[in-house]
C-alpha cells in the first residue's frame, strides 16, 4: 500500500472511528518499528483502548490503514486471525480463565495449532511441558500451578495474563495498564519483566502510572481526543506545553 | 317461482333489519285493510293488496309474503283474516297485525284465501315497491342487493320505478346494477346487455365480480365486456384486500406491541429475562374477568364501563405480582441472565397452576361492552370496534410509557440506574426500590395488555404462553433497550404476518416469519435499532 | 487408538458411572425376563420401559450439559433435535407396519392414505431400511444444528439472544410439524408401531433389548462426552464459557469450537430421541414444545451442570418425581417443577453433584457456578 509502511511492524495511517457520532479515534497515525517498545499515555477517553481494539480486530475503523509487518491489512481479519499472526493482547482488567488451573491457562495460550480437531486429539508433548514450566518460572507462579486461576490475587492474575501472552509467542504485545492495582513492588517487577520481553519482541504499553512509564524508559506517544498530541522521550513530552495543557488544564 | 323466493328474502330482510325509520299506522287501520283481503274475488284482493301497500306500513311485506305462500285464511264466523299454522287436525291462528295468537280453529271454521298468478304479480310488485321504495335507505340498499343476487327478470318494472324515485346516488347505482343483472339474465338485445355490464362494473363489489364471472366465458360483445369489467373489479378488489390485510396486520401488530411493551421495559431497559412475562398478561386478563364478574353481580348498570374499571385493577394486580417476583427471585440473579430465565420460567409454571387452581382450567368469558361490539366498513375494509380500540389503546399505553420514562422522577431514576448503577446509588437513588418499581411498571403494563387481550383471546391459564415467544421476537427484532424499536418491530411483524397469510396460510406464514427473524438476528444481532459503540461492548 | 483415547479420558467417577450403566444394561433386562414375577428382584415390563425412558432423557440431558455446562450456550431448543431423531426413528417404524395398517396400504402409512395422498413423499424414501433411518437419526439433527450453529456462532449471537432464537427454532418446528401438509402425521404424529428390526415392538424381549440399548448408548455417550470435555478442546470450551473474547484474542476460532460441540450435542440428542420413540410407542409434535426443551435444561441444573454425572442424576431424579407426582398429586406437579426451577437457580447453582461434593467429599471443585454462564453473557449483553 504505502511505502512508508515498509519495514515497520505496525503501521496506522489516518485511522478514524466513531460511535454514534462520537469520534473515538480521529485521524490517528502511528508507526512502530520491529523490536521497539512504546509507551502510550493519555487522559481518559483519549482513545487508547479503542486503538487496541482496532489493532486486534475487535473494532473496525471507519477509514484509514492498519498494517502489520508492512503489508498485512489487519482491518480485514478477525480477532483469532490477528492473534495467530502474532499480536497478543493483555486487557486492562485482568481476564484469565477462572475455572482452569494456572497451568492450564498457560497451556491453552501456548502457541499451537488452533483448530478444533487438533485440540480434540491434542496430547501435551514434553517440549510443550518444558515451555509451560519455563513460563511459570518467568511469571513466578510455579508454586501455584495447580491452583484455580480464580483464587489468584489481582497482581498474580495480571502476571498470569502476561504469561499467557508470552505463551502465544507473539511478535507484538499490546499491554493495557499492566500496573493497575499492583503494589509498588509488583509494579517495579512488572517493569523489569516487560523490559526483558522487549529484548525479543515489540511491545506497546498503555499506562497511566508515570513512575512506571519512567521505569520503562522508552519512547512515549501522548494520545488526546483520538489523535497523537506529542511523541518523544518522557522528558520531552512532559515539557511539551500542549501536553501540560491537556493534563493540567489551562 | 324464483320471484317468490326473492319475496321471501325481501320480507325476511325487512323483519331482520328493524328499520330505523319504521313506518307504522294504527293497528286498527291496518286490520281493516287486512280484512279486505278475505272479502273474496281476485279483483277485490288485488285492490286490497294495493291499499295495503299504500299504507307503507313495515308489517305489510311480511303479510303479503304469507299471502303469497298461501298461509292466510279467513275465519268464516266473522271474516277476520289470520295467519295459520297446522296443529294436528286444527289450525293455530295468529293475528297478522299484532302477532298475538288467536287460539285454535277446526278446519271447517276457516277458509284459505286463494292466490293465482295475477295476485302473485300484484304481491311481488307491492313488496318490491315497499322495500325498494321504503323510506329507510338501508332497507332500499338491502333490497337492491337482494334483487341483484336473485337476478330476477320480473323485478325489472318495480326497479324502474324505484330507480326513478331514488335520490341517494350509491343506492341508485346498486338498483341500476340490480336491474342490469336481471336484464342480463333475460333475452334482451345484446347492446342492452353490454350496457348492463357497465352498470354492474360501476358497483365494483365482490358480488358484482361473482355475477360477472358467470358471463366472462360468454361469446361476443357481452363476454368481452364482462371480462374487461371483471379485470377492472379484480384489480380494485386486490387493492382493497391489501388494505384489509394491512388493517389486520396493524391490529395484530398492536396486540404484539401491547404484549411486548412491558417486556421492552423489563428486558430492554433492565436486562432481565422474564419468562413469566406472559403470565403477567394472563394475570391482567383474569383480573379483568374478576372485576367484570364483580360488576355484573353487584353493579350491573356499570357493565359498559367494566373494562375501564378493570384497567387499574389489572395494572395494580400485575404490577404487584411483578414486584413480588422481583423482590423474591429476580433480584438475587442480577447479572446472571440465563439463571433469571430459568427461575422466571419456574415462576411462570407456578402462576399458571395457581390460576388453574383458582379459576379452573377452562376458558373464562369476558364480555364486550356495547361500545366495543360491532363493526363498520371503510370502503371494502371491515373494521371491528374491538380491534380499533385495541390499536388506539396500544398506542396510548406506548406514549404514556414514553412520557413516564421521559418526564417523571421515576423515569429519570430508572434511566440513571440502568446506565450506571454505582453512580446512581452514589447520588442517593435507592436502586433496589427503583429496580422493584421498574419491574412493577413493566409487569403492570403486561397486565394492561391482559385487559385488551381478554377481548379477543381466550382467557385461560395458557393465555400468556402464546405471547411470550412473540414478545421476545418483537423486542429483539426492534432492538433491545429501544422503545421506538419495539413499536416499529411490533407493527412490522404484525403487518408482515398478515401479508404473508393469504399466500402461505396462517401457520406457514408464522413459521416463515420466525425463520426470517432467526436469520435477521444473525445479520443484526442487536436488532433493527441497535445502540452502537462502547456502551454496548462494555 | 480411539478406544484408548476414550477410556483414558474417564476419571474415577466416570468409570463408576460407565460400570453402573453396563451393569444396568445386563441386570434389569435379566430381572425382567429371567426372574419370575413375585420375586423381589423381578422387574415388571412397565418399570423396565419407564426406566428405559429415563435413560433416554438422561442422554438428552447429557447433550444439553455439553453445550450449556461446558460451553455456556443455553439451548432452549434441544427438544427439537431430540424430536427430529425421534421422528426419523418413527418414520422407520411406520414403514415397518406395511400392510398391517388400518388401510393395509403396502407403501403409504395410514395417515397418508387418510389424507388421500397417492405417493410416498421423497423425504420418506429410504426409511424402510434400518441403516438409512439410523443414519438420519444422527444426520438430520446434526445438519440442522450445523446450519443453525454456523449462522449463529459466526455472527456472534450469544447468551440470552441465542437462547431465545433456539426457542424460536423449536417453536417454528412445532408449528410446522402440526401441519398435515408436512407429511409427518400432523397433530397425531406417528404411532401404532409394530416391528423394530423384525422383532415385535411390544414383546418383552424387544423391550428388554431396547432398555439395554438405551443404557449402553448412554454409557457410550458418557464416554464420548468425557473424552471431549477432558481434551484440550474441552478446556477451550470452558475457556469460551468463562471469557469468550479472551479466548478469541489468544487465537482460537470460538465459532468453530462452539459449532463442534453444538453439532455433537444435537446428534446425541437425536440418538436419545430415536431410542425414546420405540419405547413410548409414539412421537408427536408436542416433543417440539419449547416447554419440553426448558424442562430438559432444568434436569441438568438440578443434577449439576458442568459435571458429567449431574445431568444423568438430574434427568432421572426429576422424571421420577414427575411420574410419582402425576400419579399421586397431579395438580401439585407444576408447582413442584416451578419451585424446582426457582430453588435450584437460587440456592443450588451447582446442583445435586455440587451439593454432594460440598457435603460429602468436602472438595472445592472449580467455580463452575453462576459466574461462568453469567459472565459469558454479561460480556455479550
Amino acid at each position: 500500500m504505502t511505502d512508508k509502511a515498509e519495514g515497520s511492524l505496525l503501521y496506522l495511517d489516518d485511522v478514524s472511528v466513531s460511535f454514534d457520532g462520537f469520534r473515538a479515534i480521529n485521524r490517528l497515525s502511528l508507526v512502530l518499528e520491529p523490536g521497539e517498545m512504546r509507551a502510550i499515555i493519555g487522559p481518559n477517553g483519549a482513545g487508547k483502548t479503542t486503538m487496541m481494539d482496532i489493532i486486534t480486530g475487535k473494532t473496525r475503523p471507519d477509514t484509514g490503514d492498519v498494517l502489520f509487518d508492512g503489508s498485512v491489512d489487519l482491518t480485514r481479519l478477525d480477532e483469532a486471525a490477528i492473534a495467530n499472526l502474532g499480536i497478543g493482547r493483555k486487557f486492562q482488567k485482568p481476564t484469565v480463565f477462572e475455572s482452569h488451573s494456572v497451568e492450564d491457562n498457560i497451556a491453552l495460550a501456548l502457541k499451537a495449532r488452533r483448530g478444533a480437531f487438533a485440540a480434540l486429539f491434542h496430547r501435551r508433548s514434553s517440549v510443550e511441558q518444558g515451555r509451560i514450566d519455563a513460563l511459570l518460572e518467568t511469571i513466578r507462579l510455579s508454586e501455584k500451578r495447580d491452583l484455580l486461576a480464580a483464587r489468584l490475587s489481582h497482581g498474580q492474575k495480571q502476571w498470569l495474563e502476561i504469561g499467557m501472552l508470552l505463551a502465544q509467542e507473539p511478535r507484538l504485545l499490546l499491554v493495557d495498564e499492566p500496573a493497575a492495582g499492583m503494589t509498588d513492588a509488583e509494579t517495579a517487577e512488572t517493569a523489569i519483566l516487560l523490559k526483558e520481553i522487549a529484548r525479543t519482541q515489540s511491545v506497546v504499553v498503555v499506562e497511566h502510572d508515570m513512575t512506571f512509564v519512567r521505569a520503562l524508559d522508552v519512547k512515549v506517544t501522548v494520545l488526546h481526543e483520538g489523535s497523537v498530541l506529542a511523541e518523544g522521550s518522557l522528558d520531552a513530552v512532559s515539557s511539551n506545553p500542549k501536553v501540560i495543557e491537556v493534563y493540567l488544564g489551562r | 317461482m324464483a320471484f317468490l323466493r326473492l319475496l321471501a328474502i325481501l320480507a325476511a330482510l325487512i323483519a331482520g333489519l328493524q328499520p330505523a325509520l319504521a313506518v307504522r299506522i294504527a293497528d286498527a287501520d291496518l286490520s281493516s285493510h287486512v280484512v279486505a283481503l278475505g272479502v273474496g274475488g281476485f279483483d277485490a284482493a288485488e285492490k286490497a293488496i294495493a291499499d295495503l301497500a299504500a299504507t307503507g306500513d313495515d308489517r305489510v311485506p311480511t303479510i303479503l309474503d304469507r299471502l303469497g305462500n298461501g298461509e292466510l285464511m279467513v275465519r268464516k264466523a266473522d271474516g277476520a283474516v289470520f295467519a295459520v299454522e297446522k296443529a294436528g287436525l286444527d289450525f293455530r291462528l295468529t293475528d297478522l297485525v299484532t302477532g298475538v295468537g288467536a287460539g285454535l280453529a277446526p278446519k271447517a271454521a276457516v277458509e284459505k284465501i286463494k292466490v293465482n298468478n295475477r295476485i302473485r304479480r300484484a304481491i311481488a310488485s307491492a313488496v318490491g315497491a315497499l322495500t325498494l321504495m321504503s323510506p329507510d335507505p338501508s332497507v332500499r340498499r338491502a333490497a337492491a342487493e337482494a334483487v341483484m343476487k336473485s337476478a330476477d327478470v320480473a323485478a325489472i318494472p318495480v326497479l324502474d320505478q324505484a330507480i326513478a324515485a331514488e335520490t341517494v346516488a350509491d343506492i341508485r347505482s346498486a338498483m341500476l346494477a340490480a336491474r342490469a343483472t336481471a336484464l342480463l339474465a333475460s333475452d334482451a338485445p345484446e347492446a342492452d346487455k353490454v350496457a348492463s355490464i357497465a352498470a354492474i362494473a360501476d358497483l365494483g363489489s365482490r358480488d358484482a365480480l361473482g355475477f360477472l364471472s358467470g358471463y366472462t366465458s360468454a361469446e361476443g360483445a357481452v363476454g368481452a365486456a364482462a371480462r374487461k369489467a371483471a379485470a377492472v373489479i379484480e384489480s380494485r378488489l386486490m387493492l382493497w384486500d391489501v388494505g384489509q390485510n394491512l388493517w389486520y396486520g396493524l391490529s395484530l401488530g398492536s396486540v404484539l406491541l401491547l404484549a411486548a411493551i412491558g417486556l421492552a421495559i423489563t428486558f430492554g431497559v433492565m436486562g432481565v429475562i422474564n419468562m413469566a412475562h406472559g403470565e403477567m398478561v394472563m394475570i391482567g386478563a383474569y383480573a379483568t374477568f374478576t372485576a367484570q364478574e364483580a360488576i355484573r353481580s353487584s353493579w350491573p348498570e356499570l357493565f359498559d364501563y367494566s373494562l375501564l374499571i378493570a384497567l387499574p385493577v389489572a395494572f395494580l394486580t400485575a404490577a404487584l405480582a411483578g414486584i413480588l417476583i422481583e423482590r423474591l427471585v429476580i433480584r438475587w440473579l442480577y447479572g446472571r441472565p440465563l439463571e433469571t430465565l430459568l427461575a422466571t420460567w419456574g415462576v411462570s409454571l407456578m402462576l399458571q397452576q395457581a390460576v388453574r387452581s383458582l379459576y379452573g382450567a377452562n376458558n373464562r368469558e369476558v364480555g364486550n361492552p356495547a361500545w366495543m361490539s360491532g363493526a363498520f366498513a371503510v370502503g371494502d375494509i371491515q373494521v371491528t370496534w374491538t380491534r380499533l380500540w385495541i390499536i388506539l389503546f396500544a398506542l396510548a399505553v406506548f406514549f404514556a410509557l414514553i412520557g413516564v420514562l421521559k418526564r417523571t422522577r421515576l423515569g429519570l431514576e430508572m434511566r440513571a440506574v440502568t446506565q450506571n448503577r454505582q453512580m446512581a446509588a452514589a447520588v442517593g437513588i435507592r436502586t433496589p426500590l427503583v429496580d422493584a418499581l421498574t419491574f412493577g411498571l413493566g409487569s403492570g403494563i403486561a397486565g394492561l395488555a391482559g385487559v385488551a387481550l381478554s377481548q379477543i383471546d381466550n382467557v385461560s391459564p395458557n393465555l400468556g404462553r402464546g405471547y411470550i415467544i412473540d414478545s421476545f421476537m418483537v423486542v429483539v427484532f426492534g432492538g433491545v433497550g429501544n422503545l421506538w424499536g419495539t413499536l416499529v418491530g411490533a407493527l412490522t411483524l404484525g403487518v408482515a404476518n398478515k401479508m404473508l397469510e393469504p399466500y402461505a396460510g396462517a401457520v406457514l406464514g408464522k413459521i416463515i416469519l420466525l425463520v426470517a427473524i432467526i436469520l435477521f438476528i444473525q445479520k443484526r444481532p442487536r436488532g433493527l435499532f441497535a445502540l452502537k459503540g462502547r456502551a454496548v461492548e462494555a | 487408538m480411539i478406544t484408548t483415547f476414550l477410556i483414558d479420558s474417564l476419571d474415577r467417577r466416570g468409570r463408576i458411572v460407565v460400570g453402573l450403566l453396563v451393569a444396568l444394561a445386563l441386570l434389569v433386562p435379566a430381572g425382567n425376563l429371567l426372574v419370575p414375577e413375585g420375586n423381589v428382584f423381578h422387574v415388571s415390563t412397565y418399570q423396565l420401559t419407564l426406566c428405559g425412558k429415563y435413560l433416554t432423557y438422561a442422554l438428552l440431558a447429557l447433550s444439553v450439559d455439553l453445550v450449556w455446562g461446558y460451553c455456556g450456550i443455553l439451548s432452549l431448543g434441544h427438544g427439537a433435535f431430540f424430536a427430529l431423531g425421534g421422528y426419523a426413528m418413527g418414520m422407520y417404524l411406520m414403514r415397518q407396519i406395511g400392510t398391517r395398517g388400518v388401510y393395509a396400504d403396502p407403501l403409504l402409512p395410514d395417515f397418508m392414505v387418510f389424507l388421500n395422498w397417492k405417493e410416498l413423499p421423497w423425504f420418506w424414501q429410504g426409511f424402510d431400511m434400518a441403516w438409512y433411518a439410523l443414519l438420519m437419526v444422527v444426520l438430520v439433527p446434526g445438519l440442522l444444528a450445523l446450519v443453525f450453529g454456523w449462522l449463529s456462532f459466526r455472527s456472534r449471537v450469544t447468551g440470552v439472544y441465542l437462547s431465545i432464537i433456539t426457542q424460536a427454532l423449536t417453536y417454528a418446528l412445532l408449528l410446522a410439524f402440526f401441519r398435515n401438509d408436512m407429511g409427518f402425521g400432523g397433530n397425531n404424529g406417528l404411532t401404532d408401531f409394530k416391528d423394530i428390526l423384525g422383532y415385535p415392538i411390544q414383546a418383552p424381549g424387544t423391550r428388554a433389548a431396547l432398555f439395554a440399548a438405551s443404557a449402553l448408548m448412554l454409557a457410550i455417550g458418557f464416554v464420548i462426552a468425557s473424552a471431549v470435555v477432558r481434551s484440550k478442546l474441552g478446556k477451550v470450551l470452558v475457556a469460551i464459557r468463562d471469557a469468550e473474547s479472551r479466548t478469541r484474542f489468544i487465537g482460537y476460532r470460538v465459532e468453530h469450537y462452539k459449532l463442534f460441540v453444538w453439532t455433537l450435542s444435537a446428534a446425541m440428542a437425536g440418538i436419545a430421541g430415536a431410542l425414546y420413540v420405540p419405547q413410548v410407542g409414539i412421537i408427536n409434535p408436542s416433543e417440539f414444545d419449547p416447554a419440553a426443551s426448558i424442562e430438559a435444561v432444568i434436569w441438568v441444573a438440578v443434577g449439576g451442570r458442568g459435571t458429567l454425572v449431574g445431568p444423568l442424576i438430574g434427568a432421572v431424579a426429576v422424571n421420577f418425581g414427575k411420574t410419582w407426582f402425576t400419579g399421586v398429586l397431579p395438580e401439585v406437579w407444576l408447582y413442584a417443577l416451578g419451585a424446582l426451577f426457582v430453588v435450584v437457580t437460587l440456592f443450588l447453582p451447582r446442583g445435586i453433584v455440587g451439593l454432594w461434593d460440598k457435603l460429602v467429599t468436602g472438595r472445592a471443585k472449580p467455580a463452575v457456578e453462576a459466574n461462568g454462564a453469567g459472565r459469558q453473557t454479561g460480556e455479550a449483553a
